[in-house]
């Protein structure tokens, strides 16, 4: 009813609230990603030098297993997220998600998913005295037929497949959540063409989400009866193949990477605008070229198995695809550019991220090509020319989207500026550190050194290239403490944040920061794609009234998203504890919570 | 040598202050095959290089040239040119069409075939190291593949237990070692040497432990080396230390995996019956030493995660063990 949000520990426990959320799913996938952070510096430290002995075989294992699994599934995609959940309401004019209990369940899913996937580094003792860590050791792409039960006998491959799950039930949550909310719930006149181009790239990776997350959870639920009930889906030697797990994993994965991707694609579409003064130039191609991307990332699987000898037409049907794929990313590099051509450039920290983006997207893209080509792809593959690529894909491309997105919309989210000072140290410190990192990688690869090995011989001549890396590494861990002064500078003396610090185009700029908990006094009415612009069709629009002309009900909080959650890692118990009736504990969780939730009244 | 290769060591050795040289690496091809796609790699690189110069400099120039001035006047409000977005879709298009077409070919030329005289040799990937058989010659041995210069090789590649990846950067791209299935490569050595190479897929604990060796022979020495393999073990000297070594060997757990010819079936671990002939042990990490095959009989996890060689249960006196690495060092 009133505009003072509730506050309290219940309140944050029990919020549908879509802000509070978003902030949530924000410090919960930043606290995963320090862990996933500190496990790679664990690795870089073991690499450091030949024959590096800081850690075991079995530990660096597990390091670089959870390492990846940790950056894609808890603190990527959840990052994104944050945004989807915070912003996208805004963006479309509405006051909420269209299902905002579902939205609480998907986050409290997602959370103790990553709190389950990371149990398995302190529970070891429970498993087999002596041993502290039973993290999983496979590969983020755990392959079979390693990953079965023969090869693999623990239960650190356990937590992954029950782990992996678990979050994906969040992410098919969500994603059928944020499809209905950006397609049903827009303001009158928010046509689909005159979406922001965030809520757009938002908009196609719900889609993948919903599309490439059964086929993993396929492939996890044959692993799972593989482990535990005996069956062969992965085992030659009873008729099954691993090739199989291959297929099905890369047939989500390569999706995967633009889920990982194209919403940082989005955010630099809305920030290159507003901080270069222009619209976004060839908007319908921008987005376009985005749906196009989301349905071509379907036909190019394969070209990660171009060494499992596949033959030659195969071969050259994926490399064409995979080539094909570049051309509607080429297109939206040269329409980011032909923004920037011609603007008024304000080089505050979310731009210095947006053209860094860019820039290293470009390398990212370019090394993708040469392993486009299965020949050359077969000498690059699996080594580490391959893991600077991901990483320029991933780190100078995602992470550096997200925290364009960060600085961006962090005073719509709390109130405050984030300091654009601290900001430029933390963007040139992350751009140094991650080219001394990553690029050396490229060499490292093309000399010789495979990844996923905990240890390399002095002989192969890349011990003085390691050591670079992983000084950029540390370069990198320096540039997120300075990120962590600012956040928590900020709280306390940040400059308090008009509705509209940029100048920004889009509806959420029209109401204050942060919002009020109902997002708009009225529902705007949206008459073009730049509302809150002068251009030479129209002028800007009126900002809602900064009070509600009626009062406006706030549906309020509920316990049973979390309850229901919690059935969930309580069902996964049972397998990973070989207890089955444990699992009838877990079911009645969830039905429990269901019942309760579905016969919540609405006038709480 | 093309440019690129100079280009790149170049930076490389910069970067490392000369560390090398790279017996690994993948820019100093010495087959048919491995140049295929150096050939290849190149033209990619340069056509990648090209584009980054352009599209890097085009950002480069946009924001320095057009950053915010006190007095600029407002922007235009640019939505878009068709033309432009044609031509930059084109563009890319065209340059793809360069890459793809020679992609296609080397593929073909590259896909595993060899010409019915090629000297077979079969693969099989083990955690962790490599058995090679070559089926017409009757030779079975380990880690260390010898072929012959100038000669197409067949390669048949499997694995006996999870996926690996056979890789001679030297000699030619990777291929998966995949249980249950036959993939295949095939190259014509051109230059005689001893090339590294190791196991690219993940495959467990000692993934990394799971090196490999291809030598390069001349026609004589390759001829040399099969006369050499395809005789039956050695027999130890009467009364020697080597003769008890062969004694404890035929007692011990030894037998229940290694295969001596005439002495031992075992099929599970590396076939011992040329071991002294190799320059390796324990998939390529350790030199063939009497001290190294001593302290790996003694305790093979401790040097290698994970290894199939368990510690001896009752363990091996002094003695015993080095009776048995006598044994090991005649078996040439």
């Amino acid at each position: 009813m009133s505009d003072a949000p509730p506050t309290g520990l219940k309140s944050w426990l029990t919020t549908t609230d879509h802000k509070r959320i978003g902030l949530l799913y924000f410090w919960t996938a930043l606290g995963f990603f320090l862990v996933g952070g500190l496990e790679a510096l664990v690795i870089r430290l073991q690499l450091a030098q030949p024959n590096g002995h800081m850690v075991s075989a079995e530990t660096y294992n597990q390091l670089f297993t959870m390492h990846g699994t940790t950056m894609v599934f808890l603190a990527l995609m959840p990052l994104a997220a944050s945004f989807f959940n915070y912003i996208v309401p805004l963006q479309i004019g509405a006051r909420d998600v269209a299902f905002p209990r579902l939205n609480a369940f998907s986050y409290w899913v997602f959370l103790l998913g990553g709190l389950f996937l990371n149990a398995s580094w302190l529970v070891g003792p429970l498993f087999h005295a002596g041993m502290l860590n039973v993290a999983p050791d496979g590969g983020w792409f755990g392959y079979a037929n390693l990953t079965e039960r023969q090869f693999s006998p623990g239960p650190n491959i356990d937590f992954w497949v029950l782990g992996l799950q678990i979050l994906g039930i969040s992410s098919l949550a969500a994603g059928f959540n944020f499809i209905v909310t950006i397609l049903n719930l827009r303001a009158p006149g928010m046509k689909m063409m005159r979406l922001p181009a965030f809520t757009w790239m938002t908009l196609v990776t719900q889609f993948i989400i919903i599309t490439a997350f059964p086929v993993i959870t396929v492939a996890l639920v044959f692993l799972l009866f593989d482990r535990f009930f005996g069956t062969h889906f992965y085992l030659p030697q009873a008729g099954g193949t691993p090739l199989l797990w291959q297929h099905l994993f890369w047939l989500f994965g390569h999706p995967e990477v633009y889920i990982l991707i194209l919403p940082a694609m989005g955010i630099v579409s809305d920030v290159l605008p507003t901080f270069a003064r222009k619209p976004l130039f060839g908007y319908t191609v921008v987005v376009y070229s985005g749906i196009l991307i989301g349905f071509m990332g379907w036909g190019v699987w394969s070209h990660h198995m171009f060494a499992v000898g596949l033959g030659p037409i195969a071969d050259s049907v994926f490399a064409a695809t995979t080539m094909l794929i570049a051309v509607p990313t080429g297109v939206k590099i040269f329409n980011w550019v032909a923004t920037l051509w011609g603007g008024d450039i304000h080089g505050t920290t979310a731009l210095h991220f947006a053209v860094g983006f860019i820039a290293m997207f470009i390398i990212g893209g370019l090394s993708g090509v040469s392993h486009a080509s299965p020949p050359a792809d077969l000498q690059q593959t699996d080594t580490y020319y391959v893991v600077a690529h991901i990483h320029y894909v991933l780190f100078g491309g995602t992470v550096a989207g997200l925290f364009a997105g960060v600085y961006y919309w962090w005073p719509k989210m709390t109130g405050r500026l984030l300091s654009e000072t601290l900001g430029k140290w933390h963007f040139w410190l992350q751009f140094v550190g991650m080219n001394l990192a990553f690029f050396p990688m490229h060499f490292i690869g093309l000399l010789g050194m495979p990844r996923r090995i905990y240890t390399y011989s002095p002989d192969l001549g890349v011990s003085d290239l390691n050591l670079v890396s992983t000084v950029g590494a540390f370069l990198i861990a320096v540039s997120i403490l300075v990120f962590l002064y600012n956040l928590w500078r900020t709280r306390r003396h940040g400059q308090r944040a008009s509705n509209d610090p940029w100048g920004g185009a889009t509806l959420e700029w029209s109401i204050p920061s942060p919002p009020p908990v109902y997002n708009f006094s009225v529902i705007p009415t949206v008459t073009n794609r730049l509302p809150r612009w002068r251009t030479e069709l129209h002028g800007p629009m009126q900002d809602p009234p900064a009070m509600p002309p009626a009062p406006i009900h706030v549906p309020g909080g509920s316990w049973w998203p979390m309850v229901a959650a919690l059935g969930l890692p309580v069902m996964a118990l049972a397998p990973l504890t070989h207890t089955p009736w444990v699992a009838f504990v877990g079911v009645a969780l969830l039905l429990f919570g269901i019942y309760r939730w579905a016969f919540e009244p609405f006038e709480v | 040598m093309p440019r690129i290769r100079l280009w790149l060591l170049a930076a490389a050795l910069a970067v490392s202050g000369c560390s090398g040289p790279f017996p690994q690496s993948t820019l100093h091809p010495r087959s048919d095959f491995a140049r295929a796609t150096d050939v290849l790699f190149t033209e990619i690189f340069w056509w990648a290089a090209a584009v980054f110069v352009v599209v890097e400099l085009l950002l480069v120039v946009a924001i320095v040239r057009f950053r915010h001035r006190a007095g600029r006047p407002a922007p235009k409000p640019m939505h878009g040119h068709t033309l432009m977005e044609i031509a930059w879709t084109l563009a890319p298009a065209v340059i793809l069409v360069f890459v793809a077409v020679p992609t296609v070919r080397t593929i073909f030329a590259t896909a595993g075939d060899a010409p019915p005289d090629a000297l077979k040799v079969e693969v099989i990937g083990h955690q962790w190291w490599w058995e090679y058989r070559y089926p017409d010659l009757g030779i079975t041995t380990a880690n260390e593949m010898h072929v012959p210069v100038d000669q197409s090789v067949q390669v048949a590649i499997t694995s006996a237990d999870v996926i690996h990846s056979f890789w001679a950067p030297a000699l030619g791209g990777k291929r998966d070692a995949i249980p249950g299935k036959t993939t295949f490569i095939a190259f014509r050595a051109d230059s005689v040497g001893d090339y590294s190479g190791q196991c690219a897929e993940f495959c467990g604990a000692s993934h990394a432990n799971m090196r490999l060796r291809v030598m390069v022979e001349s026609g004589v020495g390759f001829e040399a080396w099969v006369a050499q393999q395809k005789d039956g073990a050695a027999a130890p000297p009467k009364a020697s230390l080597a003769e008890q070594g062969k004694a404890i060997y035929a007692r011990s757990a030894c037998i229940g995996c290694h295969a001596i010819q005439g002495v031992s079936p075992g099929v599970i671990g590396p076939n011992l019956t040329h071991v002294g002939s190799r320059s390796t042990i324990a998939g390529g990490i350790f030199p063939n030493d009497s001290a190294h095959l001593a302290r790996w009989i003694a305790d093979a996890p401790s040097l290698k995660p994970g290894s199939m060689m368990t510690r001896m249960q009752p363990p091996l006196s002094d003695a015993d063990i080095a009776a048995l690495v006598a044994y090991l060092a005649i078996l040439k």
